[in-house]
Protein backbone atom coordinates (compact mmCIF):
# COMPACT_ATOMS: atom_id res chain seq x y z
CA UNK A 1 0.00 0.00 0.00
CA UNK A 2 1.26 3.50 -1.01
CA UNK A 3 0.39 6.95 -1.79
CA UNK A 4 0.44 8.57 -5.26
CA UNK A 5 -0.45 11.72 -6.55
CA UNK A 6 -1.78 12.04 -10.01
CA UNK A 7 -0.49 15.30 -11.26
CA UNK A 8 -2.73 16.66 -14.00
CA UNK A 9 -0.39 18.48 -16.83
CA UNK A 10 -1.77 20.15 -19.64
CA UNK A 11 -0.35 21.87 -22.69
CA UNK A 12 -1.68 25.70 -23.91
CA UNK A 13 -3.98 24.00 -26.91
CA UNK A 14 -5.06 20.91 -24.34
CA UNK A 15 -6.15 24.00 -22.13
CA UNK A 16 -7.65 25.73 -24.58
CA UNK A 17 -9.47 22.56 -25.77
CA UNK A 18 -10.62 22.08 -22.12
CA UNK A 19 -12.22 25.49 -21.93
CA UNK A 20 -14.51 24.68 -25.52
CA UNK A 21 -16.18 21.93 -23.40
CA UNK A 22 -19.29 22.41 -21.71
CA UNK A 23 -18.68 22.91 -18.42
CA UNK A 24 -21.33 20.81 -16.76
CA UNK A 25 -20.41 17.34 -18.55
CA UNK A 26 -17.00 18.44 -17.22
CA UNK A 27 -17.94 18.57 -14.00
CA UNK A 28 -20.24 15.41 -14.53
CA UNK A 29 -17.10 13.47 -16.11
CA UNK A 30 -14.95 14.47 -13.07
CA UNK A 31 -17.24 13.73 -10.63
CA UNK A 32 -18.33 10.10 -12.31
CA UNK A 33 -14.60 9.92 -11.96
CA UNK A 34 -13.88 10.86 -8.12
CA UNK A 35 -17.24 8.85 -7.65
CA UNK A 36 -15.72 5.77 -8.37
CA UNK A 37 -12.18 6.16 -7.09
CA UNK A 38 -14.27 7.31 -3.59
CA UNK A 39 -16.47 3.87 -4.07
CA UNK A 40 -13.42 1.76 -4.50
CA UNK A 41 -11.78 3.21 -1.13
CA UNK A 42 -8.58 5.03 -2.36
CA UNK A 43 -9.19 8.90 -2.95
CA UNK A 44 -7.36 10.85 -0.33
CA UNK A 45 -7.32 13.91 -1.70
CA UNK A 46 -7.73 15.42 -4.85
CA UNK A 47 -7.47 19.78 -5.92
CA UNK A 48 -8.06 21.70 -8.84
CA UNK A 49 -5.82 25.19 -9.46
CA UNK A 50 -7.16 27.88 -10.99
CA UNK A 51 -6.04 29.81 -14.17
CA UNK A 52 -1.95 30.24 -14.04
CA UNK A 53 -1.97 33.37 -15.74
CA UNK A 54 -3.76 34.30 -12.17
CA UNK A 55 -0.61 33.33 -10.64
CA UNK A 56 2.89 34.33 -10.05
CA UNK A 57 6.07 32.58 -10.07
CA UNK A 58 9.43 33.33 -7.59
CA UNK A 59 12.47 32.84 -9.61
CA UNK A 60 15.46 31.92 -7.36
CA UNK A 61 18.27 31.77 -10.36
CA UNK A 62 19.73 35.02 -9.05
CA UNK A 63 21.04 36.24 -5.61
CA UNK A 64 17.74 37.68 -4.90
CA UNK A 65 14.11 36.17 -6.26
CA UNK A 66 12.52 37.54 -9.04
CA UNK A 67 8.89 37.97 -9.20
CA UNK A 68 6.82 37.35 -12.58
CA UNK A 69 3.33 37.61 -13.08
CA UNK A 70 1.68 34.87 -14.98
CA UNK A 71 2.28 30.66 -15.66
CA UNK A 72 5.63 29.14 -14.83
CA UNK A 73 7.81 28.76 -18.01
CA UNK A 74 6.49 28.31 -21.48
CA UNK A 75 3.02 27.26 -20.57
CA UNK A 76 4.05 24.08 -22.43
CA UNK A 77 3.17 21.54 -19.37
CA UNK A 78 1.17 23.62 -16.16
CA UNK A 79 0.12 21.76 -13.34
CA UNK A 80 -3.48 22.25 -13.17
CA UNK A 81 -4.60 19.88 -10.57
CA UNK A 82 -4.13 16.78 -8.31
CA UNK A 83 -5.44 13.91 -6.81
CA UNK A 84 -4.05 11.68 -3.63
CA UNK A 85 -4.74 8.12 -4.00
CA UNK A 86 -4.09 5.20 -0.88
CA UNK A 87 -3.49 2.07 -3.50
CA UNK A 88 -2.11 -1.36 -3.27
CA UNK A 89 0.93 -0.18 -5.76
CA UNK A 90 1.96 1.84 -8.47
CA UNK A 91 0.54 -0.19 -11.10
CA UNK A 92 -2.66 0.16 -9.77
CA UNK A 93 -2.18 4.62 -9.51
CA UNK A 94 -1.25 3.96 -13.22
CA UNK A 95 -4.60 1.89 -14.08
CA UNK A 96 -6.53 4.59 -11.83
CA UNK A 97 -5.05 7.59 -13.82
CA UNK A 98 -5.60 5.81 -17.32
CA UNK A 99 -9.54 6.28 -16.46
CA UNK A 100 -9.32 9.86 -15.62
CA UNK A 101 -11.74 11.42 -18.05
CA UNK A 102 -9.23 13.40 -19.51
CA UNK A 103 -8.14 13.71 -23.46
CA UNK A 104 -6.92 16.55 -26.04
CA UNK A 105 -3.18 17.43 -26.87
CA UNK A 106 -0.63 17.87 -24.43
CA UNK A 107 -3.12 16.44 -22.01
CA UNK A 108 -0.70 14.01 -19.28
CA UNK A 109 -0.88 12.91 -15.93
CA UNK A 110 1.75 12.14 -14.19
CA UNK A 111 2.47 9.33 -11.54
CA UNK A 112 4.19 10.28 -8.53
CA UNK A 113 4.74 8.16 -5.01
CA UNK A 114 4.05 10.71 -1.76
CA UNK A 115 7.08 9.96 0.58
CA UNK A 116 6.00 8.09 3.41
CA UNK A 117 7.65 8.43 6.73
CA UNK A 118 9.94 5.43 6.15
CA UNK A 119 11.51 7.91 3.60
CA UNK A 120 13.24 9.87 6.01
CA UNK A 121 15.47 9.51 9.16
CA UNK A 122 12.85 9.55 11.87
CA UNK A 123 14.96 11.09 14.60
CA UNK A 124 15.76 14.24 12.42
CA UNK A 125 14.14 17.16 14.71
CA UNK A 126 13.01 18.58 11.31
CA UNK A 127 10.94 15.24 10.38
CA UNK A 128 9.63 15.84 14.26
CA UNK A 129 8.81 18.96 13.90
CA UNK A 130 7.04 18.66 10.43
CA UNK A 131 4.98 16.14 11.88
CA UNK A 132 3.54 18.46 14.54
CA UNK A 133 2.80 21.23 11.79
CA UNK A 134 1.20 18.52 10.43
CA UNK A 135 -1.26 18.19 13.33
CA UNK A 136 -1.91 21.39 13.70
CA UNK A 137 -2.80 22.36 10.20
CA UNK A 138 -4.89 19.38 10.07
CA UNK A 139 -2.78 17.74 6.82
CA UNK A 140 -1.29 14.84 5.71
CA UNK B 1 -10.43 7.66 -22.45
CA UNK B 2 -6.21 7.62 -23.11
CA UNK B 3 -5.56 4.03 -24.48
CA UNK B 4 -2.09 3.64 -22.25
CA UNK B 5 -0.98 0.62 -24.27
CA UNK B 6 2.79 1.65 -23.94
CA UNK B 7 2.44 0.29 -20.27
CA UNK B 8 1.03 -2.81 -21.71
CA UNK B 9 3.51 -3.40 -24.35
CA UNK B 10 7.08 -2.36 -22.55
CA UNK B 11 7.51 -5.42 -20.86
CA UNK B 12 5.66 -8.83 -19.66
CA UNK B 13 6.51 -7.33 -15.64
CA UNK B 14 4.36 -4.50 -16.46
CA UNK B 15 1.54 -5.72 -18.69
CA UNK B 16 1.28 -8.03 -16.02
CA UNK B 17 1.29 -5.49 -13.13
CA UNK B 18 -1.00 -3.63 -15.11
CA UNK B 19 -3.55 -6.69 -15.90
CA UNK B 20 -3.14 -7.19 -11.81
CA UNK B 21 -3.84 -3.83 -11.21
CA UNK B 22 -7.30 -3.61 -13.82
CA UNK B 23 -7.95 -6.50 -11.49
CA UNK B 24 -7.28 -5.01 -8.04
CA UNK B 25 -10.02 -2.44 -9.25
CA UNK B 26 -12.48 -4.07 -11.34
CA UNK B 27 -12.63 -7.64 -10.31
CA UNK B 28 -15.43 -7.12 -7.06
CA UNK B 29 -17.90 -5.56 -10.18
CA UNK B 30 -16.41 -8.58 -12.73
CA UNK B 31 -17.26 -11.44 -9.86
CA UNK B 32 -20.50 -9.53 -7.99
CA UNK B 33 -22.44 -9.15 -11.76
CA UNK B 34 -21.50 -12.23 -13.40
CA UNK B 35 -22.71 -14.14 -9.78
CA UNK B 36 -26.06 -11.87 -10.04
CA UNK B 37 -26.39 -13.03 -13.26
CA UNK B 38 -25.66 -16.61 -12.87
CA UNK B 39 -26.77 -17.10 -9.24
CA UNK B 40 -23.55 -18.82 -8.35
CA UNK B 41 -20.69 -17.21 -6.77
CA UNK B 42 -18.66 -20.04 -6.85
CA UNK B 43 -19.03 -20.48 -10.78
CA UNK B 44 -18.30 -16.39 -10.99
CA UNK B 45 -15.64 -16.59 -9.33
CA UNK B 46 -13.96 -19.43 -11.58
CA UNK B 47 -15.12 -18.02 -14.79
CA UNK B 48 -13.69 -14.64 -13.41
CA UNK B 49 -10.30 -16.20 -12.52
CA UNK B 50 -10.17 -18.05 -16.19
CA UNK B 51 -10.56 -14.23 -17.60
CA UNK B 52 -7.87 -13.07 -15.78
CA UNK B 53 -5.77 -15.92 -16.45
CA UNK B 54 -6.28 -15.06 -20.08
CA UNK B 55 -5.94 -11.24 -19.99
CA UNK B 56 -2.46 -12.06 -18.39
CA UNK B 57 -1.73 -13.85 -21.94
CA UNK B 58 -2.99 -11.89 -24.15
CA UNK B 59 -2.72 -8.15 -22.93
CA UNK B 60 1.08 -8.69 -23.20
CA UNK B 61 0.59 -9.81 -26.38
CA UNK B 62 -2.02 -7.99 -28.14
CA UNK B 63 -1.79 -5.00 -25.76
CA UNK B 64 -4.17 -3.86 -23.24
CA UNK B 65 -7.60 -3.52 -24.49
CA UNK B 66 -9.20 -0.30 -24.97
CA UNK B 67 -12.04 -0.78 -22.07
CA UNK B 68 -10.16 -3.67 -19.70
CA UNK B 69 -13.24 -3.83 -17.42
CA UNK B 70 -15.12 -4.89 -20.44
CA UNK B 71 -12.86 -7.09 -21.91
CA UNK B 72 -12.99 -9.20 -18.50
CA UNK B 73 -16.72 -9.34 -18.52
CA UNK B 74 -17.04 -10.25 -21.50
CA UNK B 75 -14.50 -12.91 -21.67
CA UNK B 76 -15.77 -14.28 -18.14
CA UNK B 77 -19.63 -14.06 -19.76
CA UNK B 78 -18.16 -16.25 -22.48
CA UNK B 79 -16.72 -18.76 -20.07
CA UNK B 80 -19.79 -19.17 -17.98
CA UNK B 81 -21.63 -19.75 -21.05
CA UNK B 82 -19.47 -22.19 -22.06
CA UNK B 83 -19.66 -23.61 -18.53
CA UNK B 84 -23.19 -23.21 -18.84
CA UNK B 85 -23.26 -25.97 -22.40
CA UNK B 86 -21.24 -28.50 -20.62
CA UNK B 87 -23.52 -28.67 -17.57
CA UNK B 88 -26.77 -28.57 -20.01
CA UNK B 89 -27.21 -32.23 -20.64
CA UNK B 90 -26.89 -32.65 -16.58
CA UNK B 91 -29.54 -29.55 -15.78
CA UNK B 92 -32.37 -28.13 -18.36
CA UNK B 93 -31.95 -24.78 -15.92
CA UNK B 94 -28.38 -24.23 -17.03
CA UNK B 95 -29.42 -24.81 -20.58
CA UNK B 96 -31.48 -21.97 -19.78
CA UNK B 97 -29.34 -20.09 -18.36
CA UNK B 98 -26.58 -20.51 -21.32
CA UNK B 99 -28.91 -19.45 -23.86
CA UNK B 100 -29.64 -16.40 -22.27
CA UNK B 101 -26.19 -15.14 -21.62
CA UNK B 102 -25.41 -16.15 -25.72
CA UNK B 103 -28.95 -14.13 -26.41
CA UNK B 104 -26.71 -11.10 -25.10
CA UNK B 105 -23.99 -12.09 -26.64
CA UNK B 106 -25.40 -12.42 -30.50
CA UNK B 107 -27.58 -8.78 -29.73
CA UNK B 108 -23.80 -7.09 -29.44
CA UNK B 109 -21.41 -8.82 -31.65
CA UNK B 110 -18.64 -11.24 -30.26
CA UNK B 111 -15.59 -8.54 -30.57
CA UNK B 112 -14.59 -9.24 -26.29
CA UNK B 113 -13.58 -5.10 -26.39
CA UNK B 114 -17.12 -4.33 -27.42
CA UNK B 115 -18.84 -3.02 -24.22
CA UNK B 116 -22.25 -3.56 -25.88
CA UNK B 117 -21.53 -6.95 -25.38
CA UNK B 118 -21.47 -6.55 -21.38
CA UNK B 119 -24.83 -4.40 -21.19
CA UNK B 120 -26.98 -7.36 -20.46
CA UNK B 121 -24.84 -7.78 -17.13
CA UNK B 122 -23.77 -5.07 -16.57
CA UNK B 123 -26.39 -2.85 -15.41
CA UNK B 124 -25.22 0.45 -13.32
CA UNK B 125 -28.20 0.32 -11.17
CA UNK B 126 -27.21 -3.23 -10.00
CA UNK B 127 -23.47 -2.68 -9.37
CA UNK B 128 -23.67 -1.64 -6.18
CA UNK B 129 -26.21 -4.28 -5.07
CA UNK B 130 -24.19 -6.80 -6.85
CA UNK B 131 -20.85 -5.39 -5.16
CA UNK B 132 -22.74 -5.74 -1.51
CA UNK B 133 -24.48 -9.12 -1.90
CA UNK B 134 -20.54 -10.38 -3.25
CA UNK B 135 -19.56 -9.33 0.78
CA UNK B 136 -22.41 -10.71 2.51
CA UNK B 137 -21.83 -14.21 0.41
CA UNK B 138 -18.39 -13.91 1.25
CA UNK B 139 -18.80 -13.15 4.69
CA UNK B 140 -21.90 -16.14 5.01
CA UNK B 141 -22.44 -17.24 8.59
CA UNK B 142 -22.43 -20.59 7.04
CA UNK B 143 -18.96 -20.45 6.38
CA UNK B 144 -15.65 -20.59 8.91
CA UNK B 145 -13.91 -18.00 9.65
CA UNK B 146 -10.40 -18.54 8.21
CA UNK B 147 -13.08 -19.26 4.79
CA UNK B 148 -14.87 -16.06 5.31
CA UNK B 149 -11.29 -13.69 5.47
CA UNK B 150 -9.82 -16.04 2.18
CA UNK B 151 -13.31 -15.49 0.40
CA UNK B 152 -13.23 -11.90 1.49
CA UNK B 153 -9.85 -11.06 0.51
CA UNK B 154 -10.14 -13.07 -2.82
CA UNK B 155 -13.70 -11.75 -4.42
CA UNK B 156 -14.28 -8.42 -2.89
CA UNK B 157 -10.36 -7.40 -2.46
CA UNK B 158 -9.26 -9.01 -5.48
CA UNK B 159 -6.32 -10.39 -3.96
CA UNK B 160 -4.66 -13.79 -5.47
CA UNK B 161 -4.17 -16.63 -3.49
CA UNK B 162 -0.31 -16.02 -3.39
CA UNK B 163 -1.16 -13.11 -2.08
CA UNK B 164 -3.06 -14.19 1.10
CA UNK B 165 -1.14 -16.91 1.71
CA UNK B 166 1.65 -14.25 2.06
CA UNK B 167 -0.25 -12.61 4.59
CA UNK B 168 -1.58 -14.90 6.39
CA UNK B 169 1.84 -16.74 6.40
CA UNK B 170 0.75 -20.05 5.13
CA UNK B 171 1.44 -22.20 2.04
CA UNK B 172 -0.66 -21.37 -1.11
CA UNK B 173 -2.49 -24.47 -1.39
CA UNK B 174 -3.87 -24.09 1.54
CA UNK B 175 -5.56 -20.79 0.35
CA UNK B 176 -6.56 -22.43 -2.42
CA UNK B 177 -7.98 -24.58 -0.68
CA UNK B 178 -9.67 -22.71 2.09
CA UNK B 179 -11.71 -21.26 -0.86
CA UNK B 180 -12.37 -24.18 -3.17
CA UNK B 181 -14.20 -25.68 0.31
CA UNK B 182 -15.54 -22.12 0.71
CA UNK B 183 -17.31 -22.47 -2.60
CA UNK B 184 -18.73 -25.79 -1.96
CA UNK B 185 -19.75 -24.46 1.10
CA UNK B 186 -21.59 -22.28 -0.07
CA UNK B 187 -23.28 -24.20 -3.06
CA UNK B 188 -23.83 -27.24 -0.38
CA UNK B 189 -26.02 -24.86 1.68
CA UNK B 190 -27.87 -23.23 -1.54
CA UNK B 191 -26.92 -19.48 0.00
CA UNK B 192 -28.26 -17.37 -2.69
CA UNK B 193 -26.48 -14.54 -3.90
CA UNK B 194 -28.19 -11.85 -2.36
CA UNK B 195 -28.35 -8.71 -0.48
CA UNK B 196 -29.77 -10.04 3.50
CA UNK B 197 -33.47 -9.36 3.80
CA UNK B 198 -33.87 -6.53 6.81
CA UNK B 199 -34.63 -9.44 9.25
CA UNK B 200 -31.77 -10.92 8.53
CA UNK B 201 -29.40 -8.08 8.31
CA UNK B 202 -28.38 -7.06 11.60
CA UNK B 203 -26.56 -10.44 12.18
CA UNK B 204 -25.47 -10.96 8.87
CA UNK B 205 -23.42 -7.31 8.83
CA UNK B 206 -22.47 -8.50 12.08
CA UNK B 207 -20.39 -11.18 10.32
CA UNK B 208 -19.13 -8.95 7.60
CA UNK B 209 -17.39 -6.29 10.35
CA UNK B 210 -16.05 -9.22 11.99
CA UNK B 211 -14.37 -10.04 9.21
CA UNK B 212 -13.28 -6.72 8.32
CA UNK B 213 -11.57 -6.21 11.82
CA UNK B 214 -10.40 -10.19 11.87
CA UNK B 215 -8.48 -8.80 8.35
CA UNK B 216 -7.51 -5.40 10.12
CA UNK B 217 -6.06 -7.07 13.27
CA UNK B 218 -3.98 -9.71 11.41
CA UNK B 219 -2.05 -6.95 10.06
CA UNK B 220 -2.17 -4.84 12.95
CA UNK B 221 -0.51 -7.48 15.53
CA UNK B 222 2.08 -7.84 12.75
CA UNK B 223 5.60 -6.24 12.92
CA UNK B 224 7.08 -3.89 10.18
CA UNK B 225 10.20 -5.26 8.36
CA UNK B 226 9.69 -8.24 6.90
CA UNK B 227 6.12 -8.43 7.63
CA UNK B 228 5.51 -5.97 4.93
CA UNK B 229 2.48 -8.18 3.14
CA UNK B 230 1.46 -8.68 6.71
CA UNK B 231 0.82 -5.10 7.55
CA UNK B 232 -1.24 -4.54 3.83
CA UNK B 233 -3.76 -6.80 5.74
CA UNK B 234 -4.76 -3.61 7.97
CA UNK B 235 -4.73 -1.18 5.03
CA UNK B 236 -5.99 -3.93 3.16
CA UNK B 237 -8.93 -3.92 5.73
CA UNK B 238 -9.15 -0.12 5.70
CA UNK B 239 -9.93 0.19 2.20
CA UNK B 240 -12.89 -2.53 2.35
CA UNK B 241 -14.61 -0.72 4.83
CA UNK B 242 -14.42 2.22 3.02
CA UNK B 243 -15.89 0.27 0.14
CA UNK B 244 -18.49 -1.15 3.12
CA UNK B 245 -19.33 2.70 4.04
CA UNK B 246 -19.79 4.16 0.50
CA UNK B 247 -22.37 0.96 -0.08
CA UNK B 248 -24.12 0.91 3.52
CA UNK B 249 -24.09 5.22 4.46
CA UNK B 250 -26.69 4.45 6.45
CA UNK B 251 -25.21 1.76 8.70
CA UNK B 252 -24.04 3.50 11.93
CA UNK B 253 -21.81 0.38 12.46
CA UNK B 254 -20.14 0.27 9.49
CA UNK B 255 -18.94 4.32 9.65
CA UNK B 256 -18.30 3.48 13.82
CA UNK B 257 -15.63 0.54 12.35
CA UNK B 258 -14.26 2.54 9.28
CA UNK B 259 -13.37 5.02 12.12
CA UNK B 260 -11.82 2.12 14.31
CA UNK B 261 -9.92 1.18 12.13
CA UNK B 262 -8.74 4.81 10.93
CA UNK B 263 -8.11 5.87 14.13
CA UNK B 264 -5.98 2.23 15.14
CA UNK B 265 -3.86 2.62 12.50
CA UNK B 266 -3.22 6.63 12.79
CA UNK B 267 -1.13 4.93 15.74
CA UNK B 268 0.83 2.59 13.59
CA UNK B 269 4.25 5.05 13.14
CA UNK B 270 4.97 5.41 17.11
CA UNK B 271 4.07 1.97 17.78
CA UNK B 272 7.40 0.68 17.26
CA UNK B 273 10.85 1.55 18.44
CA UNK B 274 13.86 2.12 16.39
CA UNK B 275 14.43 -1.75 16.99
CA UNK B 276 11.35 -3.36 16.30
CA UNK B 277 9.94 -3.13 20.12
CA UNK B 278 6.54 -2.79 20.71
CA UNK B 279 6.27 1.12 22.54
CA UNK B 280 3.10 1.40 24.67
CA UNK B 281 0.38 4.19 23.86
CA UNK B 282 1.47 5.93 27.12
CA UNK B 283 5.29 6.41 25.79
CA UNK B 284 4.12 6.52 22.07
CA UNK B 285 5.43 9.91 20.69
CA UNK B 286 2.26 11.15 19.64
CA UNK B 287 4.13 13.85 16.59
CA UNK B 288 4.40 10.73 14.88
CA UNK B 289 0.39 9.93 14.73
CA UNK B 290 -1.22 9.89 10.78
CA UNK B 291 -3.27 12.82 11.38
CA UNK B 292 -4.73 12.07 7.92
CA UNK B 293 -6.19 8.92 9.52
CA UNK B 294 -6.99 11.03 12.61
CA UNK B 295 -8.86 13.22 10.76
CA UNK B 296 -10.56 10.34 8.36
CA UNK B 297 -11.27 8.76 11.40
CA UNK B 298 -13.17 11.10 13.22
CA UNK B 299 -15.10 12.45 10.56
CA UNK B 300 -16.60 8.55 10.20
CA UNK B 301 -17.37 8.48 13.71
CA UNK B 302 -19.23 11.85 13.22
CA UNK B 303 -21.50 9.63 10.52
CA UNK B 304 -21.79 7.07 13.12
CA UNK B 305 -23.04 9.97 15.94
CA UNK B 306 -24.60 11.74 13.78
CA UNK B 307 -27.02 8.45 12.79
CA UNK B 308 -28.57 9.13 15.89
CA UNK B 309 -29.59 5.50 16.76
CA UNK B 310 -26.03 5.73 19.62
CA UNK B 311 -22.68 3.83 18.62
CA UNK B 312 -22.44 0.26 18.52
CA UNK B 313 -19.73 -1.76 19.46
CA UNK B 314 -17.15 -0.76 16.97
CA UNK B 315 -18.34 3.09 17.19
CA UNK B 316 -17.59 3.43 21.07
CA UNK B 317 -13.94 1.77 20.45
CA UNK B 318 -13.67 4.52 18.21
CA UNK B 319 -14.82 6.83 20.27
CA UNK B 320 -12.65 5.85 22.41
CA UNK B 321 -10.15 5.80 20.54
CA UNK B 322 -10.51 9.23 19.44
CA UNK B 323 -10.37 10.44 23.07
CA UNK B 324 -6.60 8.79 22.62
CA UNK B 325 -6.16 10.78 18.98
CA UNK B 326 -6.73 14.32 20.53
CA UNK B 327 -5.04 14.33 23.68
CA UNK B 328 -1.84 16.03 23.75
CA UNK B 329 -0.93 13.42 25.90
CA UNK B 330 -2.01 10.76 28.89
CA UNK B 331 -2.06 13.30 31.73
CA UNK B 332 -4.04 15.65 28.84
CA UNK B 333 -6.63 12.88 27.82
CA UNK B 334 -10.04 12.55 29.39
CA UNK B 335 -10.16 9.41 31.39
CA UNK B 336 -13.32 10.43 32.54
CA UNK B 337 -15.08 10.34 29.21
CA UNK B 338 -13.23 7.14 28.71
CA UNK B 339 -14.76 5.76 31.55
CA UNK B 340 -18.17 6.80 30.36
CA UNK B 341 -17.58 5.09 27.16
CA UNK B 342 -16.03 1.76 28.32
CA UNK B 343 -19.39 1.55 30.77
CA UNK B 344 -21.43 2.10 27.60
CA UNK B 345 -19.12 -0.84 25.50
CA UNK B 346 -19.70 -3.11 28.72
CA UNK B 347 -23.30 -2.39 28.52
CA UNK B 348 -23.63 -3.45 24.35
CA UNK B 349 -21.18 -5.82 24.52
CA UNK B 350 -19.95 -7.14 28.12
CA UNK B 351 -16.88 -8.19 28.02
CA UNK B 352 -14.15 -9.28 31.11
CA UNK B 353 -11.82 -7.61 28.30
CA UNK B 354 -13.86 -4.84 28.51
CA UNK B 355 -14.28 -4.44 32.42
CA UNK B 356 -10.38 -4.38 32.59
CA UNK B 357 -9.69 -1.80 30.62
CA UNK B 358 -12.95 -0.13 32.10
CA UNK B 359 -10.17 -0.13 35.30
CA UNK B 360 -7.36 0.82 34.20
CA UNK B 361 -9.57 3.89 32.96
CA UNK B 362 -11.30 4.79 36.12
CA UNK B 363 -7.81 4.43 37.92
CA UNK B 364 -6.61 7.47 35.36
CA UNK B 365 -9.50 9.39 36.01
CA UNK B 366 -10.46 8.66 39.79
CA UNK B 367 -7.56 6.84 41.14
CA UNK B 368 -6.24 2.96 41.93
CA UNK B 369 -8.72 2.22 44.48
CA UNK B 370 -11.55 2.71 42.47
CA UNK B 371 -10.16 0.93 39.82
CA UNK B 372 -8.98 -2.33 42.09
CA UNK B 373 -12.81 -2.92 43.34
CA UNK B 374 -13.61 -3.58 39.72
CA UNK B 375 -10.87 -5.94 39.06
CA UNK B 376 -11.06 -7.47 42.14
CA UNK B 377 -14.83 -8.09 40.96
CA UNK B 378 -13.47 -9.58 38.29
CA UNK B 379 -10.78 -12.01 40.42
CA UNK B 380 -14.23 -12.62 42.81
CA UNK B 381 -15.71 -14.08 39.32
CA UNK B 382 -13.27 -15.84 38.23
CA UNK B 383 -13.01 -14.33 34.94
CA UNK B 384 -9.75 -13.62 32.59
CA UNK B 385 -7.93 -16.65 34.79
CA UNK B 386 -4.91 -17.94 33.26
CA UNK B 387 -4.33 -14.55 31.33
CA UNK B 388 -1.24 -12.23 32.02
CA UNK B 389 -3.85 -9.26 32.10
CA UNK B 390 -5.47 -9.38 34.86
CA UNK B 391 -2.40 -10.12 37.37
CA UNK B 392 -0.77 -7.34 35.47
CA UNK B 393 -3.49 -4.76 35.84
CA UNK B 394 -3.93 -5.61 39.35
CA UNK B 395 -0.18 -5.32 40.52
CA UNK B 396 0.12 -1.95 38.56
CA UNK B 397 -2.84 -0.60 41.20
CA UNK B 398 -1.46 -2.55 43.88
CA UNK B 399 1.68 -0.90 43.46
CA UNK B 400 0.38 2.62 43.27
CA UNK B 401 -1.67 2.09 46.62
CA UNK B 402 2.07 1.47 47.92
CA UNK B 403 1.30 -2.32 48.87
CA UNK B 404 4.72 -3.69 47.37
CA UNK B 405 4.70 -6.99 48.34
CA UNK B 406 1.19 -7.65 46.82
CA UNK B 407 2.07 -5.71 43.55
CA UNK B 408 5.55 -7.56 43.39
CA UNK B 409 3.26 -10.94 43.74
CA UNK B 410 0.63 -10.41 41.54
CA UNK B 411 3.76 -8.88 38.74
CA UNK B 412 5.12 -11.96 39.26
CA UNK B 413 2.72 -13.65 38.16
CA UNK B 414 1.70 -12.06 35.36
CA UNK B 415 5.34 -12.55 34.40
CA UNK B 416 4.91 -16.46 34.39
CA UNK B 417 1.83 -16.25 32.51
CA UNK B 418 2.66 -13.65 29.51
CA UNK B 419 3.87 -15.32 26.29
CA UNK B 420 5.62 -12.68 24.49
CA UNK B 421 9.00 -12.68 25.60
CA UNK B 422 10.12 -8.27 25.33
CA UNK B 423 6.57 -7.85 27.55
CA UNK B 424 7.83 -10.96 29.95
CA UNK B 425 10.93 -8.83 30.38
CA UNK B 426 8.99 -5.11 31.09
CA UNK B 427 6.51 -7.39 33.43
CA UNK B 428 9.42 -8.90 34.97
CA UNK B 429 11.68 -6.13 35.63
CA UNK B 430 8.52 -3.75 37.13
CA UNK B 431 8.31 -7.09 39.95
CA UNK B 432 12.13 -6.99 40.40
CA UNK B 433 11.90 -2.86 41.08
CA UNK B 434 9.41 -3.98 44.15
CA UNK B 435 11.85 -5.74 45.95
Amino acid sequence: MGKYMLIMRASDEGRAAYEEMDFTEVIAAMGRYNEQMMDAGVLTAGEGLADAAEGAVVDFSTDTPVVTDGPYGETKELFNGFWILDVASQAEAIEWAKRAPLSGPGTKLEVRRVHGEEDFPADNEWIQKEKQWRQELGTE
Amino acid sequence: MASGARHGVSGVPDARRAVEATWRIDSARIVGALARYTGDLALAEDVASEALAEALVAWPRDGRPRDPTAWLLATARRRAIDAFRRRAGRDDRYAALGRDLAEGQTHAGAAPSDTGETDLLWDPDRIEDDRLALIFTACHPVLSKEARVALTLRVVAGLSSDEIARAFLVPRATVQARITRAKKTLGAARVPFEVPTAADRPERLGSVLNVLYVIFTEGATASSGSDWMRTDLASEAIRLARVLRRLAPREPEVAGLLALLELTAARFPARTGPDGEPVLLADQDRRRWDTGAIRRGRAALARAVGAGRGLGPYGLQAAIAEQHAVARSVQDTDWERIVVLYEALGQVAPSPVVELNRAVAVSMAAGPAAALEIVDDLVAREVLGGTYLLPSVRGELLSRLGRRDEARAELELAARLCGNERERGVLAAKAAALR
